[in-house]
């Protein structure tokens, strides 16, 4: 009796703390395992590495909450990427980053429309973008390298490889947006308004919510933090490779998933999208650190993702039958 | 009582769940052939017998047993019940409807070729006779998508059947029913009983209890309170048994002074579901709309509310034209709708009775751009002491509630919102006598404070007990209007009847 009490307890806090635990688990596990993983260094370099996806992370946990995926957040970095670059030279950066911003938003507009109105199914919706978005821009480089002609001569290079106070300037960036998103969906009618609507889309509409307008608006999020991704990325290589956002959706989904936002909408936790995406970038690091091929992290990835999911299945079928 | 013709026993069954007892200690007892009604408030836990009768849940350890047909018998799934020939029908059907009728029946037991194919000309042969059978006139080839919810009801008695049925239990079996199609359903549950096949029927509904059944077993608070024949006592008896008190305002006829008008609707069609349908309702009357499901009600009050787009036609509130385009137009406009499915449309089931309260009022409750959580609370308060809602507290989750509290949660999101029209579809559907009674009153106080109210039942005691004015519906046509003095069922029922 005392003895179930106790492990019903422990499960209890298992569950509630269980990303923190894995979290501190996998720290102990890789700084054992390699004696660079936990110098300045090393730090420095997975959080400059996650910064870029912990932002888009943000928008991504709207979208989930939102009960949709946007996969097309890789494809749109490398545009996005692409335009600030090139635009760097033509028209300066500020303009130049107003413009990969809106070029963000315009596809995030795109998706939501068709998504949050037409009601068509945001996999095959964005999974179809994915393609379109790397063909535009493909088309827009004509298949070459971008790069700035004179990168020392111009200050866009802080917002990628800058420093405040020993720390780097995209995890500033990354708390900002962190903040503001976490806020947005705890304080302010609108994210009670989509944790509705993620929650039972029909019920919020029968309370005079516009949930078009709601899902439309996250697919919108998405779209501008993947520009702001992109800006920050293409700051810190000072140039645009046109694939070089490839793979970030899957990233991107498996952290926040990690990070217990609900795969059938409603709930959602912008922090721990974070602490997903953390544990994502020290599971990439760590791998190299200790020597496998950097594909290995695929299976790894997947391997965590068939768990997560699996766990997040197994939970609802308990409460089902309790 | 013959010990011999119990086919069913239940000993002093328990049943704990985290922080409740559902079930303490409770006793049934079914003989061969007959009809028992299982009846008590929401919560009860008639349910929740049934669903450890049938092997969902388990009894709580060393509580008693379960003894069908002379044996002790220990369910781990509602397969095995089945198996057993224990057979629970529930609520929500459990059909597939890209099937056949036949393939639905033998379902996980279709006959096969010697090639391992399945046996086609044999299976809806089987079919076949058992519908004959039951005397039904439903092809086994239809796919069971494109029958009715009632004949649907019937495929699963059939199913029942060809499993070798000992008992089978009714879970609220007419609440989406029509009265014709009511009749259908008893005169099978009738059938059942000549082949001597026992029917547990669990219900809200008293009409249905001395229509169809035997012997009452009334459960409060997860106890037996009474077991009753039928035919030897009164629905005050009955009622007495379930709530532990006797209802003597079952409805309460709202008394306000009518004022100016407040809906005016004239000509509204949509192709295929309601045409020219033209009325009004005044400030601080109570209009019903009654008619069979299917007649086009909720589709009527979806349109008045924005949920539909009219194909034509006026609607005018408090004296001004108004094209309503969407939900959230209709609510600034100062309508506000209790949907007919409260699980579905009324609720977000996984969020807090705060939260379900406040979903309409977002956009008010505002302070400096932030949601106002202590407002929020506030509302909570308010509409959890005037309605009396039982619930633990404001972040319970609306899920865990009973569907008459529930209910009130879906009220309470709108009259926090102090309409100048209040819809109401179906508002006591699924739940017990006590919140019914409640409700009733509610919906007379909400006239008396002012509100337009338009109220959509399908129970006729229900229409003619709140409503000032009924509006008769037939196929998506107005077919009648009766005041309060003239009405009576008779002519009611004339009015929506198929002729």
């Amino acid at each position: 009796m005392q003895l179930s009490v106790i492990k019903k307890k422990a499960l209890g806090f298992a569950e509630k703390q269980g990303l923190v635990i894995a979290f501190l688990l996998l720290v102990i596990f890789f700084s054992i395992a390699s004696d660079v993983f936990l110098t300045y260094g090393n730090i420095i370099l997975v959080l400059r590495q996650v910064s870029i996806l912990g932002i888009i992370a943000c928008g991504m946990t709207f979208v989930i909450i939102g009960g949709n995926f946007d996969l097309s957040v890789g494809s749109l970095t490398s545009l996005t990427t692409v335009v600030v670059i090139s635009l760097h030279d033509k028209i300066g950066p500020i303009p130049a980053m107003i413009v990969a911003l809106l070029v963000g938003m315009l596809s995030g507009t795109l998706a939501g429309y068709l998504i949050g109105y037409l009601k068509l199914n945001s996999m095959i919706i964005t999974l179809g973008l994915l393609g379109v978005i790397q063909a535009v821009t493909l088309i827009y480089t004509g298949g070459k390298y971008s790069r700035l002609t004179d990168p020392d001569e111009t200050w866009f290079g802080f917002i990628g490889r800058g420093f405040v106070l020993g720390i780097p300037f995209p995890v500033i960036i990354l708390a900002v947006v962190i903040i503001i998103f976490a806020v947005i969906l705890m304080k302010t009618v609108f994210g009670r308004q989509l944790l509705a609507v993620g929650g039972n889309q029909v019920a919020s509409k029968f309370s005079g919510i516009k949930e078009t307008r709601i899902i439309m608006l996250t697919f919108i999020a998405s779209g501008l933090v993947t520009g702001i991704g992109g800006i920050v990325l293409g700051s810190r290589i000072m140039a645009a490779q046109n694939y070089i956002g490839e793979g970030y959706e899957f990233q991107v989904i498996t952290g926040v998933i990690l990070g217990g936002t609900s795969l059938t909408g409603g709930e959602g936790n912008i922090f721990k999208s974070f602490l997903g995406i953390l544990i994502v970038g020290m599971l990439m690091n760590g791998f190299i650190l200790l020597g496998f091929p950097y594909y290995t992290q695929w299976v790894a990835q997947w391997v965590i993702l068939v768990v997560v999911v699996w766990i997040d299945i197994a939970s609802k079928r308990g409460k089902v039958l309790a | 009582m013959n010990e011999e013709q119990i086919i069913l026993e239940v000993k002093n069954i328990s049943k704990t769940f985290p922080g409740v007892k559902a079930l303490s200690n409770v006793n049934l007892k079914v003989r061969k052939g007959e009809v028992l009604a299982v009846v008590g408030e929401n919560g009860a836990g008639k349910s929740t017998l049934m669903k450890t009768l049938s092997g969902v849940f388990y009894p709580d350890h060393g509580s008693g047993g379960i003894i069908l047909d002379g044996k002790t018998v220990s369910f781990s799934n509602p397969l095995e019940a089945k198996k057993a020939g224990l057979i629970l029908i529930f609520q929500e059907l459990s059909l597939v409807s890209e099937l056949s009728v036949a393939e639905n029946i033998y379902l996980g037991n279709l006959p096969r070729t010697k090639r391992g194919l399945i046996d086609w000309r044999r299976l809806n042969e089987m079919a076949g006779k058992i519908m004959a059978d039951l005397e039904l006139d439903i092809d086994p080839r239809e796919l069971v998508g494109n029958l009715s919810i009632s004949r649907q009801q019937m495929v699963e008695i059939a199913r029942a059947l060809s499993m070798g049925a000992k008992v089978v239990i009714f879970d609220e079996p007419t609440s989406s029913l029509t009265e014709a199609e009511k009749e259908i359903l008893f005169m099978n549950i009738r059938k059942l009983k000549e082949k001597k096949v026992s029917v547990i029927y669990i219900t809200h509904k008293m009409d249905e209890v001395f229509q169809i059944t035997d012997r009452v077993e009334v459960l409060r608070d997860g106890q037996n309170t009474g077991s009753l024949v039928t035919a030897e006592v009164q629905l005050e008896d009955i009622t007495k048994l379930m709530i532990g008190r006797i209802l003597d305002d079952y409805f309460h006829k709202n008394q306000a002074v009518k004022g100016k008008e407040v809906l005016k609707v004239e000509n509204l069609s949509k192709a295929g579901l309601f045409e020219n349908i033209s009325f009004s309702i005044r400030k601080g009357e109570v209009v019903g709309l009654y008619g069979l499901v299917g007649a086009g009600r909720s589709e009527v009050a979806e349109t008045i509310f924005g949920a539909r787009q009219p194909d034509s036609g006026r609607v005018w509130i408090n004296g001004k034209e108004v094209s309503i385009r969407s939900t959230e137009q209709a609510v600034k406009i100062g309508i506000g709708f209790v949907p007919e499915d409260r699980k579905e449309q009324g609720l977000v089931l996984k969020m807090s009775c705060k939260e379900n309260i406040s979903l309409a009022k977002l956009p008010w409750i505002k302070n400096r751009g932030f949601l106002d959580t202590a407002v929020e609370m506030e509302m909570y308060e308010e509409y959890k002491d005037k309605l009396s809602i039982s619930t633990p507290g404001a972040y319970q989750k609306v899920v865990n509630l009973s569907g008459g509290n529930q209910q009130k949660i879906v009220i309470a999101k709108w009259l926090s919102m102090t309409p100048d029209l209040l819809i109401l579809d179906e508002p006591t559907r699924g739940i017990d006598v006590g919140s019914k009674a409640e409700i009733h009153k509610l919906i007379a106080k909400a006239a008396e404070s002012g509100y337009a109210v338009l109220v959509i039942s399908s129970e006729m005691p229900e229409i003619i007990g709140v409503s000032d004015r009924i509006i008769a519906m037939r196929s998506g046509r107005v077919t009648g209007v009766f005041t309060d003095a003239e009405v009576t069922e008779t002519t009611l029922l004339k009015a929506i009847a198929h002729v």
